[in-house]
């Protein structure tokens, strides 16, 4: 269905802005995605990630801006555009009275798929999504993590090149959200590209091999997540001394595994360092640790979270809005 | 988008809002619910007191009822609609590339699959209340038509009113409220020369009144003047520009 991949950027926009009122959503974001990879978008709620997606997905229009998908023109050929997209999460939904199967028809259908090929791709996405004992009930009695996997195989249907996941987990319990990320993983084994947005760090670093951190509608960092996570200082390493006399001896072993300066709190008897590569350092350090024979009170890594990201990217905490 | 797409992709949302219909009892029960309250309210309790001069007052209620009740059905298509928009599958259609016209089309297709069954049912109702048509069965079946014509304009409306509002809760009142003055301000419960000039000229010239007009000389075997062409007019120019409007807006609407 979808016509031959053209050369360049699965996505590229440049300047997208949008006011909704007096909200400017977004105050020029570019983006260059390549193909074949998980993008990720990383931002706090309200931060204009849906937006973006909407823009992308020609659901919406930009006040201004440009933005190709595929290598077509948004705003040009915007029905060109849905021949290769997929739009799952967030803002896209099934239809709650029509079981799973049949949702996945209707989709496939409305895809361009005539009836036959839209019933065995039905098969075979609800084979692959795990839904083949609900495929006859009507999805409105599915539970949450069945319902995202019905989202996002219904986004599937027609096989697009570049999909959208507007936070596929959010909501999901701990054990749906691995299902997910399984799932992500396999499409771009599959040469997908998938463009994610997420509040979620972890979720952004284990998925995506490139990261765009927005805020208030602007693009405020790009990279890998190891370069992301460079910027806001990494990983740390934590240990806490039972006796305030272990201290210097402490820091002495972290200043072995440390990548940036080593901090030490006498009042909370604690040491803290940046380090490049965790579980090795943390390894070594309990390791030595153990040998001078020093009692902790604690010892452990500390991962930056959004917040943190946020406040090393900005210099205040993600911004707390209401959607 | 060529034609044949529009039709077919059309047609699968037909199918789709007619699967839903018999898993939402709920939608057809209270599409019944309410014409057989006002039949009942209108027989038995106000019907002693309305005069109409040379016709039994069920004789004369039920084409009001049968009009009223295609025309409330323009409420249904609106909150199907808002419910859509609220969940989040019309942004999955809009980002499809299907027909843009599809979504609304089968919609209010399907709409008239549901009012012809509605009107049927409160049809045999009717007759169990001792409503006797004495229209030839060819001018009953043209009555019939008529009321379909007009359940497809007015689901149009209610299309336009969904698209043009930001809740479900705005859609159901902005849905109710247009639709009271028209269908009680009319000739469809009371014969309008007992209403006040002012009131009876507009009661006589909306075109609801029209409808209801057209539908009752057809069912009673009266003579229907120009009614029936004046609801095809009406109801093919509400639909004519229902239906670009209403594109439009589904075109430019964001969740
Ligand atoms: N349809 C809309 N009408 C008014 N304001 C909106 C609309 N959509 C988004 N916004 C506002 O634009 C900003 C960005 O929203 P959004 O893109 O949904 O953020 P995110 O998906 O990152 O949470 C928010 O302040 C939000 O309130
Ligand atoms: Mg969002």
């Amino acid at each position: 269905m979808p016509g031959e991949p053209s050369a360049g950027n699965a996505i590229q926009a440049e300047g997208l802005r949008k006011a909704f009122g007096k909200t400017q959503a977004l105050d020029g974001v570019d983006l260059a995605v390549p193909r074949g990879i998980v993008y990720g978008l990383l931002g706090p709620n309200g931060a204009g990630k849906s937006t973006v997606v909407r823009i992308l997905s020609t659901l919406l229009r930009p006040d201004s801006g440009s933005a190709t998908v595929d290598g077509i023109d948004v705003l040009r050929d915007p029905g060109a555009v849905r021949r290769h997209i997929g739009l799952a999460g967030q803002y896209a939904a099934v239809d709650e009275y029509l079981t799973g199967r049949e949702n996945l028809v209707m989709f496939g259908r409305l895809s361009g798929l005539r009836k036959s090929v839209a019933r065995e791709r039905a098969d075979e996405l609800l084979e692959r999504f795990d839904l083949v004992d609900a495929a006859d009930r009507p999805s409105k009695g599915y539970s949450g993590g069945m319902r995202r996997r019905l989202d996002l195989a219904a986004s599937l249907a027609s096989r697009p090149p570049i999909l959208f996941l507007d936070e596929p987990t959010t909501g999901l319990d701990p054990r749906s959200r691995l299902g997910m990320w399984g799932i992500i993983n396999e499409l771009v084994g599959d040469g997908t590209t998938v463009l994610l947005t997420t509040q979620y760090l972890e979720e952004a670093d284990r998925l995506a091999a490139r990261i765009a951190v927005i805020d208030h509608g602007r693009v405020i960092a790009e990279g890998t997540p190891a370069q992301l996570k460079a910027r806001v200082g990494g990983e740390a390493l934590e240990v806490a001394v039972v006796d305030a006399a272990d201290l210097e001896a402490a820091r002495a072993i972290v200043a072995g595994v440390a990548s940036d300066e080593v901090f030490v709190e006498p009042e909370r008897r604690r040491v803290r360092a940046a380090v490049a590569d965790g579980p090795s350092a943390l390894g070594r350090v309990s390791a030595e640790i153990g040998a001078a024979g020093i009692a902790t009170e604690d010892l452990g890594l500390h991962r930056p979270t959004l917040d943190e990201v946020f406040l090393a990217l900005t210099g205040r905490p993600a911004a707390e809005e209401a959607e | 988008m060529n034609p044949a797409r529009a039709l077919r992709d059309s047609g699968i949302i037909l199918w789709r809002q007619l699967v839903q219909l018999p898993r939402i009892p709920e939608v057809l029960v209270f599409a019944l619910i309410q014409p057989v309250m006002f039949v009942l309210l209108f027989r038995y309790v106000f019907g002693g007191a309305i005069a109409t001069p040379g016709e039994s007052y069920v004789n004369y209620l039920m084409p009001g009822i049968f009009a009223q009740t295609v025309a409330f059905g323009a409420v249904a298509s609106g909150i199907g609609l808002a419910e859509d928009l609220r969940r989040g599958i019309i942004d999955r259609f809009r980002s499809l590339p299907m027909a843009r016209s599809a979504v609304l089309v089968g919609r209010t297709v399907s709409d008239l699959v549901r009012n012809f069954a509605v009107v049927a049912v409160m049809y045999v109702v009717g007759l169990l209340v001792g409503f006797r048509p004495e229209g030839s069965i060819a001018a009953q079946v043209l009555a019939f038509l008529l009321l379909l014509l007009t359940s497809f304009a007015f689901s149009w409306i209610g299309v336009v009113i969904a698209l043009s509002m930001k809740t479900v809760e705005a859609v159901q009142s902005a849905g109710f409220i247009w639709l009271f003055p028209l269908t009680f301000a009319s000739s469809a419960f009371v014969p309008t020369d007992t209403m006040p000039t002012w009131l009876q000229v507009f009661a006589d010239n909306q075109p609801f009144t029209i409808v209801v007009n057209a539908v009752r000389a057809l069912f009673l075997d009266q003579p229907v003047g120009n009614y029936v062409w004046l609801t095809l007019a009406w109801m093919i120019g509400i639909t004519a520009v229902m239906i670009p409007l209403a594109t439009r807006q589904y075109r430019r609407r964001s969740a």
